[in-house]
């Protein structure tokens, strides 16, 4: 049906009350079949445009159409198309994995033949099929977002919306995730909009990524093509015991500017990129200067966030956690 | 897929989760067959007053249980549907092509069940107890019918109150209201024979007067169609009223387009 549409959002705005700007203006085009990473800190409008593009929140102005359909006067038929598993893991704790599912697919109108199928096949894929005639109060925080995911997948939507799936996982729980999100994409051809505050899953799952601040998408692209246009490595030093920061700022300043590192160490970033790090070291000896440690990091998702907004997207994370409280 | 089918499952779910909370069960079975015992012990020098309608106080006050059950029903329904508003659960059905009135309704068929299953109980309590039902076995049947009418017009209240307050605490705020209301009404005497003016007169103008006046007169009085159409139209008013309200404050609490 609508399988040939992705995502397409132009100038969508959402305020609330006391004309706060949740979204401001974002535009956006997800294709068929790609895995989108939304990325941001907490607070900067990730939710509140996953509420919009799947219909539960009307956008106070812009427009939107995702699989193909209008966001404001399709809403039946979107929601038709897609599945969400939305921050919270939506869940009815008095109910077990396996009613979840039969309602579920129920209320799609899936047939009570086809029901108790699609059911199993989801707990099989999800790997909750010994807890499936469990109550769901009892599942852990990773069986609780597997079986949201299987709920998302349970009328074979063509886009599926992850509003950060992996909030609150713990690690292996988080890789079981990204592995069948993956595999949706590879072999369903499912389209994925994944909301995410985490640079590593948007790093390793996404496509493409388009990185969202104050409401505003800053940067849009590959995570390659976005760690491209900030492209120098940094190195950083961290001083053993009897050798000075500035002794060894002297040095490393010679190779780069300056850039943020950790509070024992010196960093800069590589004027000529990883081909310093050898004279650095020489420089390093000839001065008879110890590290306790010499690390170059590659670009990563952080830098483009620091480069767009002006602060990493941890601080971002602290300030919005500052203004929350 | 037809409305009636989606409120099926609804009703399925809600059915579900009441039975797996004691605590929903015990309370409206225990509480009002415990104050039924203790009132009309209690109470029982009463029907000495002249005029009283009914040598039993037992049986004058067997109504009561049916609406208090039914006060349970409005707390029921609204604290469930608050837990979904705040868990997300709404935003989940939201998703799927459930209709806004089939959820209310089908919350509404679980709190049906579970009152009709009271109301046998309360029934059952009281003719072991000694009551002679003095519309015979119909009018036991339309005890039943009329009580879990009324426990499904307190329900939608209940969900009413749960969808714009979103709060499951607000709606258990609103039981001691409504249990105030349930006190000054003629649960405890007829009201020609309620003496002090305000009283009365609170009692006339309080529609849960009318909902205990009706399934008291299929108790002690037999068949009274004045009090059997009041208590049936206050009834239907409420459920009507009720249903409207929340139907209204669902549209407002979901913004899906």
């Amino acid at each position: 049906m609508a399988k040939t549409h992705g995502i397409e959002a132009k100038g969508l705005v959402r305020t609330f009350k006391g004309d706060i700007r949740a979204v401001d203006g974002i535009d956006l085009r997800v294709e068929p079949g790609e895995i989108y990473g939304f990325l941001g800190p907490n607070g900067a409008g990730k939710s509140t445009t996953v509420h919009m593009l799947t219909t539960l929140l009307p956008p106070t102005s812009g427009s939107a159409r995702v699989a193909g359909f209008d966001i404001v006067k399709e809403g039946p038929k979107v929601r038709s198309a897609i599945g969400a598993a939305l921050q919270e893991a939506a869940l009815d704790n008095l109910l077990t994995g396996r009613e979840h599912l039969n309602l579920q697919c129920a209320l799609h109108g899936i047939p009570r033949a086809e029901r108790r199928i699609r059911s199993q096949e989801l707990l099989e894929r999800v790997g909750l099929t010994l807890a499936a005639d469990r109550k769901v109060g009892g599942y852990s925080g990773g069986m609780k977002r597997r079986l949201d995911l299987a709920l998302a997948l349970a009328h074979r939507p063509t886009i599926l919306f992850l509003d950060e799936p992996t909030t609150g996982l713990d690690p292996q729980s988080r890789s079981a995730l990204w592995a069948e999100v993956a595999r949706l994409a590879r072999e369903d051809g499912v389209t994925v909009f994944l909301t995410t505050q985490y640079l590593e899953e948007a790093d390793l799952l996404a496509d493409r990524v388009g990185i969202i601040d104050h409401g505003h998408i800053v940067a849009e692209g590959t995570p390659a093509e976005l760690k491209a246009q900030i492209g120098r490595p940094t190195v950083e030093a961290i001083p053993a015991d009897g050798a000075t920061p500035e002794s060894i700022a002297r040095i490393l300043e010679q190779f780069g500017e300056p850039t943020g590192g950790s509070a024992k160490g010196v960093a800069v970033r590589l004027e000529h990129g990883v081909s310093d790090l050898a004279g650095i070291v020489r420089a390093l000896d000839a001065e008879g200067i110890t590290l306790a440690n010499l690390a170059l990091h590659a670009p990563s998702l952080d830098d483009v966030f620091l480069a767009k907004t002006g602060r990493s997207l941890e601080g971002a994370e602290e300030e919005e956690a500052e203004v929350e409280a | 897929m037809t409305a009636l089918a989606q409120v099926g499952y609804v009703a399925r779910r809600s059915v579900l989760r009441t039975a797996r909370q004691p605590a929903n069960i015990i309370f409206p079975f225990v509480f009002p067959t415990a104050l039924l015992a203790v009132t009309s012990a209690g109470l029982s020098p009463a029907t000495k007053i002249p005029g009283f309608p009914s040598k039993s106080f037992l049986a004058f006050f067997l109504a009561f249980p049916f609406i208090q059950g039914a006060l349970f029903a409005t707390m029921n329904a609204g604290t469930d549907l608050a837990r979904d508003i705040q868990s997300g659960f709404l935003n989940r059905l939201a998703l799927t092509p459930l209709r806004g009135g089939a959820l209310i309704v089908g919350q509404l068929g679980g709190i049906a069940v579970l009152a009709f299953v009271q109301n046998c109980y309360y029934l059952t309590v009281g003719l072991i107890a000694g009551v002679r039902l003095e519309s015979g076995i119909v009018g036991g049947i339309v005890l039943i019918i009329l009580a879990t009418g009324v426990a499904i017009a307190f329900g939608a209240l209940g969900a009413f109150f749960a969808l714009r307050t979103g709060s499951g605490e607000a709606v258990q705020g609103l039981f001691p209201l409504l249990f105030v209301g349930l006190f000054l009404s003629s649960m405890n005497l007829p009201r020609n024979l309620i003496e002090q003016d305000w009283f009365r007169t609170v009692a006339t103008f309080n529609p849960i007067s009318y909902l205990i006046e009706g399934l008291r007169s299929l108790i002690i009085t037999g068949w009274d169609g004045e009090a059997l159409v009041l208590a049936f139209g206050v009834a239907a008013v409420l459920a009507a009223a009720a249903m409207i309200l929340a139907n209204w404050a669902l549209r407002l609490r979901l913004t899906r387009t």
